[in-house]
């Protein structure tokens, strides 16, 4: 079943096209990546499908309902919940307090605390060591797993992760592709962005590239690591 | 010199009576600034609109100072009561008429300033009006003893008797400074740990901290930014019977002084921390007293915008200096 369905979406920054004529789709218990170099259009992608970003032209439908229009604090409720770029934790609120924001449109979230922590303590032992820090005092690699713990708080259907692996050292990086991936195998639907494009296409059912605002290829995720232009244009040049 | 030292205590007391109105009003400025980065320059109104209702509703019951202390006590909370809900009121109408659609278009921060000024002298001038707003409705017989000489002072008869409770040194201090400083610091506390506790001040921080974060947690923006108006018009509200049990008189246009003066409060404290409100409302009212003490009455004023200039270049970010957000309060 397709969860997320966007249709020739375009969103303006002023006069400037950000993304133009954007369509893909997103499988129900998949992970999708979109990737593409700086300023490609993809953070805007992600921010537009929470309604952070007004459309210009085309749709954004979640199972099946056209949420094009919704205001971005209802989208939540409906299931799809955001680890932003930057991470954007609440840096004067504790870690626990920042999960708790994370739960904070769910009617049951007082029922569920207890369930919801200690699955995200399960994913993220550091977390659970740090609940009482001041989140702005963490460092990079634990405020980006507070960011994800915080999203996964919402119980979301589709999650939405814009480039966990920004800044963090290799060792960390694997290990929040690791997490990711046991995201997924918890039923978790990912749409994932990055940078690191390697990883993301390796770990991904399905892939898009994105060149100045416009979707250029897609594929499987291993026929596009397998694909030499690709190759050459975003992992690196001959590997 | 001597005067102060000789007056020291009284000089204590009476300026943290008037710190504890000077930081309940600056509660609303620093709220609003925490969650939208604006000053709202009309919050002054609320306040008076407050003290006219607490006003009014003694004047509706006809209660006087010998009425007996339960009378009296009853009445205060009435008034309390109306002034709360007025101010609330008067809060939520600003942001509605002012703010709304400059929020919306995301419009300059000049421009929604310009805005609110403009709300403050509208609100200001229809009280001072309003004995021919009630002619031009015809209610002005039924309405006289509320409209009546509308630019000048109105006098708020305080129901309870002021009386000495205890000394220090050759200072009574009265029921009434006990009631507004304790009022004051319960008022305070309790604000403190709405926005920590409940659902509705989580949202308050987290929008003040990453509005945009905020909304990715389906925090409805809206929604709290009416919430901080309406609590900080109530706390304006009760600052407003208190002021008036202390000083017995409002007028049209007190809310512009009393609103500077909170304003320079709230920066003092440090802008968008709600402890820094308090504190820097008891500061304030201490540094008026003693210095109008030592350099004379008229410069009261004087000495506290000083204070302000004084503080701003040596210490921009004020005395407590964090946000709202990062405040964990």
């Amino acid at each position: 079943m397709t969860l997320l369905e966007v249709d020739g979406l375009c969103v303006n920054y002023g006069r400037i096209e950000a993304i133009r004529d954007v369509t893909f789709a997103v499988e129900e218990g998949a992970v999708v990546t979109l990737i593409g170099a700086n300023g490609a259009g993809k953070t805007t992608t992600l921010k537009t499908l929470s309604g952070l970003r007004k459309v210009r032209a085309g749709a954004v439908r979640f199972q099946g309902k056209d949420i094009t229009a919704m205001p971005a604090h209802l989208r939540v409720p409906l299931g799809i919940s955001q680890s932003p770029e930057g991470r954007r934790i609440f840096p004067g609120m504790s870690v626990l307090e920042n999960l708790d924001m994370g739960a904070f449109s769910r009617a049951d979230r007082v029922k569920t605390r207890s369930a919801d922590l200690e699955r995200v303590f399960t994913l993220f032992p550091r977390l659970e060591e740090r609940r009482e820090q001041l989140a702005g005092t963490m460092s990079g690699g634990e405020q980006q797993m507070l960011a994800m713990g915080r999203a996964l708080m919402s119980r979301p259907k589709l999650i939405l992760l814009d480039e966990p692996s920004m800044g963090l050292a290799p060792k960390l990086i694997q290990q929040i592709f690791s997490i990711i991936n046991d995201i997924r195998e918890q039923g978790t639907t990912i749409l994932l962005v990055e940078q690191n494009a390697m990883q993301a296409l390796r770990i991904a059912d399905r892939a898009y590239i994105l060149e100045t605002g416009e979707i250029v290829r897609e594929g499987t995720g291993d026929d596009l690591v397998a694909d030499d232009s690709v190759r050459a244009a975003y992992l690196g040049g001959d590997v | 010199m001597t005067f102060l030292l000789n007056n020291f205590v009284e000089l204590t007391v009476t300026g943290l009576v008037l710190g504890a109105v000077y930081g309940l009003v600056a509660l609303g400025y620093t709220l609003v600034y925490g969650v939208l980065q604006l000053i709202n320059f009309a919050h002054s109104e609320v306040w008076m609109f407050g003290s006219f209702a607490a006003v009014w509703v003694t004047v509706a019951i006809g209660a006087g100072p010998d009425s007996g202390i339960a009378v009296a006590i009853g009445v205060l909370l009435l008034a309390l009561l109306a002034a709360m809900v007025v101010s609330g009121a008067v809060a939520l109408l600003i942001e509605r008429v002012a703010y709304r659609r400059l929020i919306r278009l995301d419009a300059p921060k000049l421009v929604t300033l310009i805005s609110a000024i403009g709300a403050s002298f509208a609100l200001a001038e229809i009280m001072g009006l309003r004995d021919r707003l009630a002619e031009a409705l015809g209610l002005r017989d039924e309405l006289n003893s509320y409209v009546r000489s509308a630019r000048d002072n109105t006098r708020f008869l305080n129901p309870l008797e002021t009386h000495g409770v205890f000394n220090i040194g050759r200072y009574t201090v009265s029921n009434v400074d006990i009631i507004i400083i304790v009022s004051a610091l319960v008022m305070m506390v309790a604000l403190d740990q709405f926005i920590r506790r409940t659902h509705t001040g989580r949202g308050i921080r987290a929008v003040a901290q990453d509005s945009e974060a905020a909304a990715l947690m389906g925090v409805n923006r809206n929604r709290i930014i009416r919430a901080t108006f309406l609590v900080g018009g109530v706390m304006a509200g009760a600052a407003a019977l208190l002021y008036l049990m202390r000083f017995g008189v409002t007028r049209w246009n007190a809310g512009f002084l009393l609103g500077v003066k909170a304003f320079t409060a709230a920066v003092l404290g440090g802008i968008g921390n709600v402890r820094g409100a308090l504190l820097g409302g008891f500061v304030l009212g201490l540094a008026e007293n003693y210095g109008s003490a030592l350099v004379g009455s008229e410069w009261r004023d004087v000495v506290a915008f000083l204070l302000l200039v004084v503080i701003l270049l040596f210490r921009p970010s004020g005395l407590l200096g964090e946000s709202l957000g990062r405040a964990r309060a």
